[in-house]
């Protein structure tokens, strides 16, 4: 189990900016997030994108902006769950929480402060007949370790970048890669298509246009994925697994069932402290809501300077706080 | 005015009039119009949650850039009448147009 002062879920900005102003009075921070990175929709959607409202920055690309909120907080010794989803919440008898991810992890904090952005980032799902009871049994939405489909036959599906990029790596490992994509063209990354069209015509991988997802069959265990090919002519083929790779969709989560006033998917907050209905329980950044809410990185930043204020009560309950300058004090490393 | 119209999740259609002045996107509009319009990523053609079929008028809309064609193509309902709400511009040329509504839900 981990022991912590605040636990943080979701590792963007606001929530990796949380471990600085928690750590200027002396709260130690987890954070924990569904992406195997850090950085959120930053580092997942527009890494490459220059944002023009960070104060002190004409422009800065949103990766570098993840990265130098890396650095600031590099002094106050953050850790990390990545790549897990927060699953469970247990109030204890002290009014401490218990946090569980859907892979075990436990995190035991004072106080929780969700700074969630839009939701858990969640594979997007193509509907199509018996998709959910195929899921972990031949259905796999993410390549998490490519060994795991060492000569094994696999049937990719999508035409964006991940779908290509997959695909290619895969055509090393697997016993057969195919993969199918609804249009006749790829249009992103010009050199990973080129790749794929090469390994398609060296007979290395198949490659299926036009071609739409019907449905997947199979007895305990994925068998078949019959799909609609070119000329409309339904096709069953056999394979190990399927994985489908048709982007990423923000979702509340299990966070929508912990008791919190919830307006269209945001947390209702108290603007004095940024903390919700729930005792301990803070929400910062994109995902909460309150008369005026502008969903700013730089707003979250804000809140997160107030709501460390507040949550010190709960951290050093006998503790007066006092509100000192880091000009005047600096920042005094872990 | 431009007069659009707007088709729901659940079919209903419904008139939806914007003034010709505005510099908005028609993701915007439809955000601000109170339909549930996910729009994850502000309107950069990067998340695809505002995915609209345009059931009437596709011809006059100006060819998609690739930024927005990549993404379409990374969604698993797309067809040739999708486009990305947030990538298209509201003037003159959409009154009349009807479009449906099918991206991700708040």
């Amino acid at each position: 189990m981990i022991t912590t002062d605040i636990c943080i879920i979701g590792a963007g900005p606001v929530g990796l900016f949380s471990v600085f102003e928690a750590g200027l009075l002396k709260m130690r921070c987890h954070l924990i997030d569904t992406l195997p990175q850090v950085g959120g929709q930053l580092s997942e959607i527009y890494p490459h994108k220059p944002i023009y409202d960070i104060p002190g920055y004409p422009d800065i690309k949103a990766q570098e902006l993840v990265d130098r909120l890396m650095e600031q907080i590099a002094p106050f010794d953050p850790g990390f769950t990545l790549g897990e989803r927060v699953e469970t919440l247990v109030k204890q008898d002290d009014g401490s929480y218990l946090v569980g991810t859907n892979d075990g992890t436990i995190v035991h904090a004072q106080v929780i402060v969700i700074a969630g952005g839009l939701g858990c980032f969640e594979p997007r799902k193509p509907e199509i007949d018996g998709l959910l009871d195929f899921e972990g049994k031949g259905v796999e939405y993410m390549v998490k370790n490519p060994e795991h489909f060492r000569n094994k036959k696999v049937i990719l599906a999508g035409g964006g970048d991940s779908a290509l990029d997959w695909t290619i790596f895969l055509s090393d490992i697997a016993e057969h890669v195919t993969l199918i994509h609804r249009g006749d063209t790829f249009r992103g990354a010009p050199d990973s298509a080129e790749k794929v069209h090469e390994l398609a015509s060296s007979g290395k991988i198949d490659l299926v246009l036009q071609s739409n997802l019907l449905s997947v069959s199979g007895n305990g265990h994925l068998k078949e994925v019959s799909y609609v090919g070119r000329d409309k002519v339904n096709i069953t083929q056999k394979t190990d697994y399927l994985i489908p790779l048709f982007g990423l969709s923000p979702k509340l989560g299990p966070i929508g069932g912990w008791g919190l006033n919830i307006d269209k998917s945001a947390i209702e907050v108290n603007t004095f402290d940024y903390s919700t209905n729930v005792d301990r329980i803070y929400a910062i950044g994109d995902i909460n809501t309150y008369p005026g809410k502008l969903k700013l990185i730089l707003c979250g930043f804000h809140e997160a300077a107030l709501m460390v204020q507040s949550a010190f009560k709960h951290v050093y309950p006998d503790q007066k706080l006092s509100f000192k300058y880091t000009t005047v004090y600096g920042v005094n490393a872990f | 005015m431009i007069n659009i119209i707007v088709e729901d999740r659940d079919g209903e259609q419904q008139p939806v009039e914007i003034p010709e002045d505005i510099s908005l996107s028609l993701m915007e509009v439809l955000k601000a119009s109170e339909y549930n319009v996910l729009a994850t990523c502000g309107g950069m053609a990067l998340c695809a949650t505002c995915h609209v079929q345009v059931l009437e008028g596709l011809d006059l809309l100006p060819a998609p850039a690739d930024a927005e064609m990549d993404m379409l193509d990374t969604l698993p309902d797309a067809g040739f009448d999708s486009r990305l709400a947030c990538q298209i511009r509201i003037d003159e040329r959409l009154n009349g147009m009807i479009f449906r509504i099918r991206g991700d839900e708040q």
